[in-house]
Order: structure tokens, then C-alpha cells, then sequence
């Protein structure tokens, strides 16, 4: 069992180290020549004004909010959907009004046009 | 007659063995060979597959696709590799340099990863471990992070709408993608995928057609490809979250892009239609691989199919296709599939009756749901908006 995570381990290693190597690459090989007019923002050919780092649009900040909710509940959920076979109907059951208590949690969120875009 | 992959294991492992290197070192070896060949093997399918996708997208856009390089240009990924390796690289001001430059590699890695718990074959298997389903969920996530970084650090307007956008949409699918896992888990009461291939008799996708639809609509949106392109549309974003990247981090994204086309087609294969399994798959574990990666193929080219054949979807009917359709279809569904899977283990079935219950019950929840649909159709309908003035000529009658 240790065994799978240190393959694992040599695996992510691997995966990460196999694309810094193609992105070091061209710093070695390709031509060099910096300009202030090539480094400038891209705007369709006008000069970009301000900040990018502003506060914007809350709306998506809410589906993030809903996302973590769901996110956090399948979580719980499997281990209810892996001990299905041995669990009693009851805990099925259980399982089910978990369900159903977040079902009734996304109504109520579109009920309110939380996920209704505009 | 041994197999041949067991055998090239066996005979490195004598090798090293018997050139004296302890059994830890051995084993270390090994691991990090395999490792070294399943990412090899991405990258070589990537290349080839970049080439099939362009010359299948010329011809089912009534184009010739790549075919000056080499015969039938087979040797344009080739070229392109040359060409983006000697380019300059070009960092724009004001960027935001460490998580600009980690972005593209994070990106990649977060694909690759996934590879790591895959099962190839019977034993053919990097690490079996208990939470494989668990573990491609969390690495997979780091995906959309990759994203995010990329569009935050490039101090660009186009690149920061697209990557927030993007990030709403992918997280989102993750749900969806995420609940119609739970069905297979369900089924064969294990996140070990190992397990989880080895129980498909028949196939989950006669069990549990809907999860696998679900699966399947979720992961393309994950992919970011048409119809669901909303990453990076052209005509409202320039290029989304990428828009400031050149040469070869560039080309990590694009890359990276392709793989997990190929890795949705793998993830597919193993929940849905039987990962590596096939007539004498168990015999010859070669003939596994090859199974695996076949089907791979096959659903790599049925998504190419679909993305070159539909038009991009605006995104809020995108997240209402989400938010109203697949969310809540796929709650149903798993709470069905759970339901009468315990209640049918109650009575000792034979195997037919028990899939046929189950893919006529997905059947009539598709029906159903599709129907609810189409009668809230209406009530969703967006308000009119008065047309727009267009600037008329002097002298011209103006209706």
C-alpha cells in the first residue's frame, strides 16, 4: 500500500518536472530580443488604462459559494455509496434525506435567482 | 507463453538484481520507469492526436486540414514543435511573473497526474490505490487553478474576464461530473478502479446509461472544447485565459488541452465501458492495454465529432443547462440507482433482470426529466429587449 503512494509521489514528480523542462527549453534555444513595445498588454491595439485587479461582478463569487457546498456534500457521499451493499435500509435512507436536505438547499437558491445569470 | 509486459519487468528486474542492487532500489526503479513511460506515452499520443484532430476537423469542415508536411502532413506536429520551441518568449508588463510562469507547467501537470491510478490492464497498474475515484476528482481541480493563475497574473482584461468566467463554468460541471461518478462507485461499492473495471458485467453503460450521458456532458464542458468553448471564444475574448502567452507555455495550455480530451476518453472507458476488459484481455494483459487504449480512441474521436459539429452556447443557457438540468437529473438519478440497487440485493435476481430494471429505470428518469424540460421551457424565456437603433441614412423611408 505504501508502495502505490510512492509511485504516486515519483509520478507527480515526474509530471511536473517532464513540462518545466519543455517550457526551460526555448529560454536556452530561442532568440532573445525585449522591447517595451512588445511587452505591452494586449487590447486589440489600443493602450490598455488602470488596474486589472478591481472588484467585479459578485455572480461569480456566488456560484463558487454554491459549488462548495455540493462539493463538500458528494464528498460525504462516498463513502455512503461505497458501504451501500452492508449498510441497513435505514442508513440508505439516511443517506437519501441528506439528499434531499441539499436538493431542497439548490431550490431555494433558484427559487431566489441566485443562478440565474445577468 | 508469458506475457510481454510481465516479461520486460521480470527481465529488468533480474537484471538489476543480479547486477546487485538491493530489492527497495529495485522496486524505486521500476516505479519510476513506469512512470516515466506513461508520461512518454502521453506525450507521443498527443502529438499524433493533434495531427488526427486537425485533419478530421479540415474534413468535416469540407477543408483539406494539414497536408503540406510529410504525406497527408503527418509531420505538422512535428514542424509546429520546432517552431514553438525557437520562439521568443514574451512576458507582458506588469505581469504577475512567478504565477505567470508556473501556470502553464501547473496546467499540465494536473492532466498528467490523473494518469497515475489508471489500470492499463489486469495487474498492469501504477498505484491501485483504496481512493482512486477520490484522487482523480482533487487532482483533476488543479486544472481549473492552472486557469485561474493564468488569467489573474497576465495583467490583462480579456484574460481575467475569460478566466473568471471559465472558472464559474468549470466548477460548476465539477459537479455533475462528480455525482455521475458516485454511480459507478455505487455499483461496484468501491473507489478502487482496479475494482471498479473488473465489475462491469456487463458494462455500466447498460446499468447506468444516464450517469454515463451525464458523465460524458460534464467532461466535455470540463475539457472547455465546443460547444462549450466559452474559455476562450474568439469573438468575445481573443483567446481567455491565454490571450498574453506565446511560444511554449503556450503550447503547455494546448497541449494540455488535448490530453485531457484523451483522458475524459480514458476516464470514460474505465467507469463506463469496461476499461481495459475484452475477449482474452485476461490472458494477455498486452492485449489489455491495447483494449484501453482503443476505446480511448474511439471516445476521443466521437467528442472531436461533436465539438467540430456544434455551435458555442451562450453562457448563461450554458449554467442554466447546469444549474437546472444536471444538477438536479443527476440527484434523481443517483438516489434511484441507490435505492433499487439496495432494495435488489434484498432478492437474489439473475443479472439480466437486474440490468434490464436498472437501464429501463434510467430510461424513464431521462424521459421524465427531458419532459419536465420542455414544460418549464417557457417559464424560463428571457425578457424581450426593444431593437437596437441603427443608424439610418438621410433620406431613407425608416421603419
Amino acid at each position: 500500500m505504501l508502495n502505490y503512494w510512492l509511485y504516486i509521489g515519483i509520478f507527480l514528480v515526474v509530471a511536473v518536472v517532464v513540462p518545466l523542462v519543455a517550457v526551460l527549453l526555448p529560454v536556452l534555444i530561442a532568440p532573445k530580443k525585449p522591447s517595451a513595445r512588445k511587452e505591452e498588454v494586449y487590447e486589440c491595439g489600443i493602450e490598455s488604462k488602470g488596474n486589472i485587479r478591481i472588484q467585479f461582478k459578485s455572480q461569480y463569487y456566488i456560484y463558487a459559494l454554491i459549488f462548495l457546498i455540493f462539493d463538500i456534500e458528494v464528498i460525504f457521499l462516498f463513502p455512503w455509496a461505497v458501504a451501500l451493499g452492508e449498510l441497513p435500509i435505514f442508513a440508505v435512507v439516511e443517506g437519501v434525506i441528506f439528499i434531499a436536505i441539499l436538493f431542497a438547499g439548490l431550490i431555494y437558491a433558484m427559487r431566489k435567482g441566485a443562478l440565474a445569470w445577468s | 507463453m508469458a506475457d510481454l509486459i510481465n516479461l520486460i519487468e521480470n527481465w529488468i528486474k533480474n537484471l538489476l538484481l543480479g547486477w546487485g542492487a538491493s530489492a527497495g532500489l529495485t522496486g524505486f526503479i521500476l516505479q519510476a520507469l513506469g512512470s516515466v513511460l506513461v508520461v512518454m506515452v502521453c506525450f507521443a499520443i498527443v502529438i499524433v492526436l493533434i495531427w488526427v484532430e486537425r485533419k478530421l476537423a479540415g474534413r468535416l469542415q469540407d477543408r483539406f486540414g494539414p497536408n503540406r508536411a510529410g504525406p497527408y502532413g503527418i509531420f505538422q506536429s512535428f514542424a509546429d514543435m520546432i517552431k514553438i520551441f525557437t520562439k521568443e518568449y514574451v512576458t507582458p508588463a506588469g505581469a504577475e511573473k512567478g504565477l505567470y510562469n508556473i501556470a502553464p507547467v501547473l496546467a499540465m501537470a494536473s492532466v498528467l497526474a490523473i494518469w497515475a491510478v489508471f489500470p492499463f490492464a489486469v495487474n498492469v497498474i501504477g498505484a491501485d490505490i483504496h481512493v482512486g475515484v477520490l484522487y482523480i476528482v482533487a487532482v483533476g481541480a488543479f486544472g481549473i487553478l492552472a486557469i485561474l493563475m493564468a488569467g489573474w497574473s497576465s495583467n490583462n482584461k480579456y484574460a481575467l474576464l475569460g478566466a473568471s468566467r471559465s472558472v464559474a463554468m468549470l466548477i460548476s460541471y465539477e459537479i455533475p461530473m462528480v455525482i455521475a461518478l458516485l454511480v459507478p462507485v455505487l455499483l461496484s461499492h468501491s473507489m478502487k478502479l482496479s475494482v471498479i473495471v473488473e465489475a462491469q458485467e456487463p458494462w455500466f453503460i447498460f446499468v447506468a446509461p444516464l450517469a454515463a450521458l451525464i458523465f460524458s456532458i460534464s467532461s466535455m464542458a470540463e475539457i472547455g472544447k465546443a460547444p462549450f468553448d466559452l474559455l476562450e471564444a474568439e469573438s468575445e475574448l481573443v483567446a481567455g485565459y491565454h490571450t498574453e502567452y506565446s511560444g511554449m507555455k503556450f503550447g503547455m495550455f494546448y497541449v494540455a488541452e488535448f490530453l485531457h480530451q484523451f483522458t475524459v476518453g480514458a476516464l470514460i472507458t474505465i467507469f463506463f465501458l469496461g476499461g481495459w476488459t475484452g475477449p482474452m484481455a485476461v490472458r494477455w494483459p498486452i492485449l489489455g492495454v491495447i483494449y484501453f487504449y482503443g476505446k480511448s480512441l474511439f471516445i476521443y474521436l466521437v467528442i472531436s465529432w461533436i465539438r467540430l459539429s456544434l455551435p458555442r452556447i451562450r453562457i448563461d443557457e450554458m449554467l442554466d443547462l447546469n444549474w437546472r438540468f444536471l444538477i438536479p437529473v443527476s440527484f434523481v438519478n443517483l438516489v434511484a440507482v441507490a435505492i433499487a440497487d439496495r432494495v435488489m440485493m434484498e432478492f437474489t435476481l439473475a443479472r439480466w433482470i437486474y440490468v434490464l430494471v436498472m437501464f429501463g429505470m434510467n430510461m424513464f428518469i431521462l424521459w421524465a426529466a427531458l419532459a419536465i424540460a420542455e414544460r418549464n421551457d417557457q417559464a424560463v424565456e428571457r425578457e424581450e429587449f426593444p431593437p437596437r437603433p441603427v443608424a439610418v441614412p438621410p433620406g431613407v423611408d425608416s421603419k
